[in-house]
């Protein structure tokens, strides 16, 4: 058993998720929509790294086929991870119902259904790590983007019970909370320069994190701290707040 | 947004294009004026800046390795650190690697890089297969020494004013081992070190560290590092975590006596004569590496790195006059890099020559670029050139003096309209 399976694998993390898996002895099963798209990013980690690199046609929201896509696995992975998100359009969401319902499905739904049916393997074979990235927009809801956050804010929790339940199991839960990455999702967004991080610096702590059999990572470490200042803020207080 | 390379001075406000297509890129290309390809920044001066900067480095994927020929594909993006974390535990290497393995390829192209075996092994141009380029027009050229010779010269060392290099195939070089056995070398003043560098120049690796402050008969004394790989089968490569600087020194930091101070304890830490050390890949090539925002020692207001090269013919009298010139200045750097080079290739803004070459930082002060001034004079009428990935201050008619080749490049960069669309704000000072 060598492989690990990435979804949502064509996120900015999740290649560089890859490549760090890749050169630490792993091999990978790549999944996501319009797969082909990731051929070169295929070939240039078996260049890399000379491991294998198998990719899987993987679409989120078709909740009736994540059973047909698990099954066919023929080597069953060591774990797996989740860089699925969808910022979407909060405005638009606010009012237009589709958009509203493809963040939160998205983010969170079509997480839980593949989520679920890997659990039952991992808790079945007593082995295996399971890694959600969720997000810090999900420790607490704000204006400018709290249908995503509700949503990252419901994996999250979904993660906090998985782990819960699989601890008997001895499987691996770990929450990843990104804060500013500098990635194509962020890249029209005015992000303050000393807090946001590379996809790789990403990849590092989420690869640390999962082999300290960490449960819960901030990446970059100090989201940690603001997070807990911004959680600490009363509500008549960040009411009123812009942030 | 602000743009700046190594030497954080200058820095300027501009746009930074990225591309995710080979169409986007063409469509850049045609749309804007006054373009140029930016890799890692690690050039220190002005010859990746301008208003419109194409961001390169995300283009990183490797794309084949030919294992029988030691041939590997990449994209012009691709860290040289990259290619050392995955190959040397395969056991090869760089050819040709300069003292930061923090370049991309396409860079290490563009700025004809070279290195510690200068001397046997030429300059970075000299491992290349061939690589593609999208030119002025938004085509994309393959690229060799045999199919389009003018191209090739004008392209390796040509500080990316051809085109944007999109990939390219270059020659790595078999090693059995991390290690590298060193042999120190001591020496008391200038002639001395001019001795020992001939007397060492059949080892395919040198280079001294030299200290500028040094005063009378202690003038050009130097610590002489030679060595070459071992071959133990050790090749479990690592790369290390960087230590980082995390602020800008204050200003005052560094001065005259802190760096007579650092100059001194370095020198004599070294042992009296000849001493032998064996040493890993990361110590010997790409000692600053280990260290994060080294740049940063500097303060704000950030630094250059002055480097020339002076005829064999000339070196001595030449190195004499400047390093006297420099200690007297009072200004000076504790890093300050002497090497014998090899042979010119024909490469037509190629830097290295047979001769020796300096290469010294100094902190952005007052006066700093009339002692400049006054050293590119020097430079000049004893025949010799400054390096343009280094420079930040050289004129029009001080840079020309040095390259017997540029009116070649600029009338080849007129003819393919590529003076109309790749600029930077150097080549607009030395004018090609």
């Amino acid at each position: 058993m060598s492989y690990v399976l990435i979804v949502g694998a064509k996120s900015d993390i999740a290649k560089a998720t890859a490549r760090e898996y890749a050169k630490n002895g792993y091999d990978l099963y790549l999944a996501g929509r319009n797969i082909s798209e990731l051929e070169n990013l295929a070939n240039d980690i078996r260049v890399r790294t000379q491991k294998e690199v198998e990719l899987l046609e993987l679409d989120i929201l078709e909740y009736e086929s994540h059973h047909s896509f698990y099954e066919q696995l023929e080597e069953k992975p060591l774990g797996v991870i989740s860089a699925v998100g969808y910022l979407g359009d909060q405005e638009k969401a606010q009012s237009d119902f589709s958009e509203a319902r493809k963040i939160m499905d998205t983010n969170y739904t079509g997480v839980v259904s593949l989520f679920n049916i890997i659990a039952d393997d991992f808790a079945k074979r007593g082995s295996g790590f399971i890694v959600g990235i969720s997000s810090v927009a999900g420790d607490r809801g704000r204006k400018s983007n709290y249908l995503y956050g509700s949503a990252k804010a419901g994996l999250t929790a979904y993660l906090s019970g998985l782990r819960n339940r699989l601890y008997d199991a001895r499987v691996q839960v770990l929450t990843v909370k990104p804060g500013f990455v500098a990635t194509r999702m962020t890249e029209n967004m005015d992000l303050p320069e000393k807090l946001t991080a590379q996809p790789e610096a990403v990849a590092e702590d989420i690869y640390s994190a999962q082999q300290k059999g960490k449960n819960v990572v901030y990446t970059k470490w100090f989201w940690k701290y603001i997070m807990m200042i911004i959680k600490i803020i009363p509500e008549w207080k960040f009411k009123r707040m812009s942030i | 947004m602000t743009c700046t390379a190594w030497g954080m001075y200058p820095k300027i406000e501009c746009e930074k294009l990225h591309f995710s297509t080979k169409e986007a890129l063409r469509k850049i290309i045609h749309n804007k004026q006054e373009l140029i390809p930016y890799g890692n920044g690690r050039s220190y001066g002005d010859s990746a800046l301008n208003h419109n900067i194409i961001e390169v480095k995300p283009h990183n994927y490797f794309l084949g390795f030919d294992e029988d020929k030691g041939l590997l594909h990449v994209e012009a993006g691709v860290l040289l650190s990259e290619i050392l974390e995955h190959f040397v535990p395969r056991g090869w290497f760089l050819k040709v690697t300069p003292g930061t393995k923090l370049i991309t390829v396409g860079g290490a192209i563009a700025s004809d890089v070279h290195g510690k075996n200068h001397h046997i092994a030429g300059c970075f141009s000299e491992c290349i297969a061939d690589f593609n380029i999208m030119s002025a027009e938004g085509k994309i050229i393959f690229c060799s020494r045999e199919q389009t010779p003018d191209l090739f010269k004008a392209t390796c060392g040509g500080m990316g004013l051809t085109g944007v290099i999109l990939d390219a195939r270059i020659y790595l070089k078999k090693i059995n081992s991390k290690y590298i056995d060193q042999t120190t070398i001591k020496t008391k003043n200038l002639k001395e070190t001019f001795a020992a560098f001939e007397s060492y120049k059949d080892k395919p690796y040198s280079v001294a560290w030299i200290d500028c402050l040094a005063k009378g008969d202690e003038r050009g004394r130097c610590l002489l590092m030679v060595g070459d790989f071992r071959d133990d089968g050790k090749l479990d490569y690592k790369i290390k975590k960087q230590k980082s600087i995390p602020f800008n020194f204050p200003g005052f930091a560094l001065n005259n006596w802190t760096v007579r101070a650092f100059n001194w304890l370095y020198y004599g830490k070294a042992r009296k004569g000849v001493s032998h050390q064996k040493v890993d890949i990361d110590t010997f090539f790409y000692p600053l590496d280990a260290i994060d925002h080294w740049n940063q020692i500097y303060g704000k207001k950030g630094f250059t790195q002055y480097q020339f090269i002076l005829p064999r013919e000339t070196s001595y009298e030449g190195l004499e006059e400047i390093l006297t010139t420099i200690s007297k200045s009072g200004k000076g750097s504790f890093l300050a890099v002497l090497k014998l080079y090899g042979k010119a290739n024909e490469n037509w803004l190629s830097f290295p020559m047979e001769g020796y070459s300096l290469a010294l930082d100094f902190k952005m002060e007052k006066g700093l670029f009339s002692l400049l001034d006054k050293l590119d004079e020097i430079v000049v009428r004893n025949h010799g050139r400054i390096y343009l990935t280094k420079d930040v201050n050289v004129s029009k008619e001080t840079f020309e003096k040095g390259y017997p080749h540029i009116e070649t490049f600029r009338q080849y960069r007129k003819k393919n309209k590529m003076d109309e669309k790749f600029q930077s704000l150097q080549s607009k000072r030395v004018g090609i």
